[in-house]
């Protein structure tokens, strides 16, 4: 599959680098003891060091210490145990301190990579640069009074783990899966609950095109986009603008730019474009952060199976490459595939019947796992009588539905509605005594094409209302037409 | 001159002072004197020195991820000038942001 | 009335405890000093009814037989430390109407010892400056007078020069100040008392208005030594609200007053021999080295190279820290707000109006300084040189136990004499900021007057967390001394 964008004047290069803004699962915030939890009332969840009262100070919560450390062991990376918070310096209405708590030269987390799966099924390692903790900054609302905007400060200071790719990517399909990959193993191991639409990860893209083999091209940055699907819709119309622009003679300049996912483009953020001289220095109010060896072997005893051991573990089990990584990648989908293990059902059948029947079913009517009737408890419930031959894998589609309906468990269902396989043989054996007694026509043409026992099969199955046992039907056909 | 009227007016911008022209002028004299004065660091033989990140020499001690804090906006935005009480909670207010 | 407020702090003390005299006569004295001497504008704020309240609540305690190491103590409180439900303005105009709802460290535990607010002291603008002149509220008149002039209005020091002026005008008992360069040391000096910045990360900064956060301390001004280790042992402690306060016991400094200094090595600096110094300084000077030789001290000359690089780098850091420290005074929150079209003029307007000349000016050369293209060569630089400047530090510990030098390069200077030079203004910091940059503790002793009748001080500098030798060393000083002269005007002489 060939990366390279055609353009008029020949074929592009897009080159990709992301910036993940990742918010710690923390009860509190980086520097103070106030909440980080959603949704509160304006300025509810801000302490007095929040909103930079005179005197205030700062004191790291080591939760957040904790879990950048496991997140970089994660991300196969570096860890420095020293480093230090800087403060970078700008003015504006919802950074209170009139600085960010960042972390610049000496971040916590230095090299790292990780790999990510595409769709044509290759692989691609995407190099990390660095992950660094800092605090959020508020937020201003513009939309409550005609002259004014208004600061609420409940995201002051929430922490934020920020992880630097390097610019490894070629295409909207890379950068997306990159940010996916990084969040799958956010929320394997528990450092971020992955949930863009909350803003608790958001990435920037930086963007710029170049021809193959030519030096990196000027990049624009373009701010905080919150899901897959936009962040590749964002470097397929940036990419594309960017090459317009140099193919009709313009040049590019180092910007920062909006994506705007409902008319399809990015524009310039230029309220953000004022001089950039942020004047980092290390913070003096805060010590250097410092840790040993013991600390790093204890986050990294706490690591759960990261997605790529756990995906080769599918795999190996005998589920699809696909299926495997699909699973492997997100918390919600290995949570329904471990009860399916756990009560013995066959790797393969299991992920089969989770994606396509399952996760198919839940897509095609729009309900999230959450919303599901169905859990994973239940869900197990219903393949366990497969498994045991109450029912056939026919009827376990129907009384999917038939959950997903009412709520009801399997086993209820197929009580209620008889639906509990014919296992007796004499039974089948007179239904397939009654098919080919009914249909000696058919019986000749099976003498010259054996492939025809499959109409049998249909036929039997039809007269016991699905309930025979396939496997035992099909046995009995052949003895009986054979012989 | 090292230090001239415009980069006075570049470091005012960038710490938003709104300074008089006819104070520039002045000020970058000002500026200069200090900054020709404190030049006389360079010096100091550096090599191999560590810059000072901390005057005491001890360790950080972290705090525990506890909610201990928060939960009073009106102490928060008590002193602010443009204190904002809106159906929906207490803001600050500013001049409206374009972005 | 007047014998009241010649009493020292721990005098003061003895007599509350035995009953002989109680919080409140001695607050009212204090807030009639305050009355008496309101000219020379050591006070911000005063808050006689907080006081009387707050002696009451003393009186209460000590009638029980309980109370505090401060108890029933009347004292001015640095307008730079935030107190709950007080003005606080750190004497700039940009925290207009400011009221902290949360009570600083430092004061809050004043408070706890008993002691009592008399009201909030003038002080330099954020505290910047060594003179008490960038005061939004006006300068802050020395009660000390020349002889041969005494109409002209000297300069208490700066930047606590509120509360030096208090506690030397007898219209606070003691006294809380700051110190980021010598803005406790300096202006003790210039008024006769005793001023005490502690090793960096003794007193917690946690509610302190920040001026330069790798710098600054708090410490007490006082009238003795005695006073001094009393009001730093309550001041001090470990506080998990700062990240840069240490978490070591504070011991019992007034135990530490044993008056035996026999075979302490006490070293001199041959760099703060400097060009231009008074010659009433140089003899006062050898002066000190004569009394501790006398007590048993072993003298010893020692070198400290980088001397002469201390001022120029504490004005790099201390702007570069200032610079950032300030952001945060930009309208939106507390303080003035001078609107504008946009959103950058109000913060433009506001900050352009709220902060005064020096303010201005410091922040501007700390945006400098860290500014794109000139962070290595200053601020680096200047962080470099900082750790040279601890290392001469280590050096000379291996051959002496504490440093006896002058305390300021003059006596108290008239309002408008060194005005128009920064630089010259900034030299009045040279023996002190040296302590601030390596985070050690050093106090300012009365030792002496100038020709016009000026007091003048020396100043010990010791080991990191060793404030127990240098008040010992002090107080040795202070006994050889017998420093009792008092300025002009003071309270209760009339
Ligand atoms: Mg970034
Ligand atoms: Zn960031």
């Amino acid at each position: 599959m060939s990366k390279l964008i055609k353009g008029k004047t020949g074929e592009w290069e897009v080159v990709i680098g992301v910036e993940t803004h990742a918010q710690v699962s923390s009860v509190s915030k980086l520097f103070s003891g106030s909440p980080t939890a959603f949704g509160a009332a304006p300025n509810s969840q801000v302490s007095l060091v929040d909103a930079a009262m005179p005197g205030m100070l700062p004191v790291v919560n080591g939760e957040a210490v904790r879990q950048a450390v496991r997140t970089g062991l994660a991300l196969n990376a570096e860890i420095n145990k020293h480093s230090v918070f800087a403060r970078k310096n700008y003015f504006y209405p919802d950074l209170p301190q009139g600085y960010q708590i960042s972390q610049y030269e000496e971040p916590i987390v230095g090299e790292g990579e990780i790999e990510v799966e595409l769709e044509d099924g290759s692989t691609r390692t995407i190099g990390i640069e660095r992950l660094h903790m800092e605090q959020d900054a508020g937020k201003s609302v513009h939309d409550r009074h005609p002259g004014k905007s208004y600061i609420d400060l409940n995201r002051a200071g929430v922490p934020l783990m920020e992880i630097v790719s390097k610019p490894d990517m070629r295409s909207a399909e890379e950068a997306s899966a990159y940010v996916g990959k990084i969040r799958s193993i956010l929320r394997a191991i528990g450092s971020c609950d992955g949930n863009m639409q909350e803003g608790s990860m958001r990435a920037d893209i930086n963007i710029s095109v170049r021809k193959p083999g030519e030096e990196l091209g000027i990049r624009a940055e373009v701010k905080n986009v919150n899901s897959l699907r936009f962040i590749r819709q964002a470097v397929e119309v940036e990419a594309k603008r960017q090459i317009r622009l140099l193919e009709s003679g313009g040049t590019m300049v180092q910007e920062t730019r909006l994506f705007d996912p409902d008319k399809g483009e990015t524009r310039s953020m230029r309220s953000k474009e004022d001089a950039h001289d942020y004047r980092y220095f290390p913070d003096p109010d805060l010590l250097p952060v410092v840790f040993d060896d013991a600390f790093v072997a204890e986050c990294k005893a706490s690591l759960p199976e990261l997605p790529d051991t756990r995906k080769a573990r599918y795999v190996e089990a005998g589920v699809s490459a696909d299926n495997a990584t699909f699973i492997a990648g997100e918390q919600d989908h290995i949570h329904f595939f471990e009860t399916l293990l756990a009560a013995g059902i066959d790797a393969k059948q299991a992920a089969d019947f989770y994606t396509s029947e399952f996760l198919g079913r839940l897509n095609k009517a729009d309900i999230s796992i959450a919303d599901a009737k169905v859990n994973a408890e239940a869900l197990a419930g219903l393949l366990a009588l497969v498994k045991d031959n109450t029912i056939s894998g026919k009827i376990a589609k129907d009384v999917l539905d038939d959950m997903l309906e009412s709520g009801e468990p399997a086993k209820a269902i197929v009580e209620a509605k008889g639906l509990v396989q014919i296992t007796d043989s004499s039974a089948i054996e007179a239904l397939v005594d009654q098919v080919i007694a009914d249909n000696p026509n058919q019986v000749e043409s099976y003498k010259a094409n054996p492939k025809a026992i499959g109409w049998f099969v249909g036929q039997v199955m039809k007269a016991s209302q699905g309930k025979a046992n396939p496997g035992q039907v099909n046995q009995l056909l052949k003895q009986k037409l054979d012989g | 001159m090292a230090l001239d009227e415009g980069t006075v007016a570049r470091v005012a911008h960038l710490a938003r002072i709104r300074v008089k022209d006819e104070r520039l002028k002045p000020l970058a004299g000002e500026l200069d004197t200090i900054v020709n004065w404190v030049e006389q660091l360079g010096e100091v033989d550096t090599n191999n020195v560590a810059p000072m990140t901390s005057v005491v020499e001890m360790q950080a001690h972290w705090r525990q991820d506890a909610v201990s804090d928060g939960g009073y906006s009106d102490r928060v935005t008590g002193n602010a000038p443009d204190g904002v009480a809106d159906p929906e909670g207490a803001f600050y207010g500013v001049p409206k942001v374009v972005e | 009335m007047s014998d009241l407020l010649d009493l020292s702090l721990a005098e003061a003390s003895d007599k509350l405890r035995s009953r002989e005299i109680s919080a409140t006569e001695l607050t009212e004295a204090y807030i009639a000093a305050m009355a008496e001497t309101v000219d020379l504008n050591c006070y911000i704020t005063e808050t006689p009814e907080k006081a009387r309240e707050m002696a009451a609540a003393s009186d209460a305690r000590l009638a029980k037989g309980e109370g505090g190491a401060m108890e029933g103590i009347p004292i001015g409180m640095k307008d730079l430390f935030c107190t709950e439900g007080t003005l606080t303005t750190a004497a700039s105009h940009i925290l207009d109407g400011f009221v902290p709802p949360y009570e600083s460290t430092v004061s809050g535990n004043l408070w706890d010892a008993g002691a009592v607010l008399l009201g909030k002291t003038n002080l330099d603008e954020f505290a910047m400056g060594s003179a008490n002149i960038t005061s939004y509220y006006g300068a802050v008149r020395n009660p000390w007078t020349r002889q041969s002039e005494p109409d002209t209005e000297l300069v208490p020091g700066g930047s606590s020069g509120g509360s030096a002026g208090a506690v030397a005008a007898r219209a606070a008992l003691a006294a809380t100040g700051t110190d980021t360069g010598g803005s406790i040391r300096q202006p003790a000096s210039l008024t006769g008392l005793v001023g005490m910045k502690p090793t960096y990360g003794r007193c917690s900064r946690w509610g302190i208005v920040a001026f330069a956060s790798s710098l600054d301390q708090a410490g007490p001004l006082t009238r003795t030594v005695r006073d001094s280790a009393i009001m730093l042992g309550v001041m001090a402690g470990h506080d998990p609200k700062d990240s840069t306060s240490v978490d070591t016991p504070v011991p019992d400094y007034g135990a530490a007053l044993t008056g035996d200094i026999r075979g302490l090595k006490v070293g001199i600096p041959r760099e703060y021999r400097i060009d231009g110094m008074p010659e009433e300084i140089e003899a006062l000077w050898a002066q000190g080295v004569d009394w501790l030789k006398q007590a048993g001290a072993e003298i010893v000359d020692i070198s400290l190279p980088h001397t002469k690089y201390a001022l120029p780098a504490y004005y790099i850091v201390a702007p570069a820290e200032a610079s950032s420290n300030l952001a945060r005074y930009d309208g939106v929150r507390y303080g003035l707000r001078i609107d504008g079209e946009t959103l950058d003029e109000m913060y433009a307007n506001t900050r352009g109006e709220g902060f005064g000349d020096e303010v201005q000016r410091r922040v501007m050369i700390g945006t400098y300084v860290l500014s794109a293209g000139y962070y290595d060569a200053y601020y680096l630089q200047a962080q470099k040189v900082r750790t040279r400047i601890s290392e001469d530090f280590r050096n000379a510990w291996d051959s002496c136990d504490v440093l006896l030098t002058p305390a300021t390069p003059s006596a108290a200077f008239g309002v408008h004499e060194k005005f128009n030079d920064p630089i010259q203004m900034y030299l009045n910091d040279v023996f002190t900021v040296t302590g601030n940059l390596a985070g050690l503790p050093g106090i300012s002793v009365p030792a002496g007057l100038d020709k016009d009748g000026l007091p003048l001080g020396l100043q010990i500098l010791g080991r990191a967390f060793d404030e127990e030798t240098v008040l010992k060393t002090a107080a040795v000083l202070e006994e050889a001394s017998g420093f009792s002269a008092l300025p002009a005007l003071r309270a209760g002489r009339g």
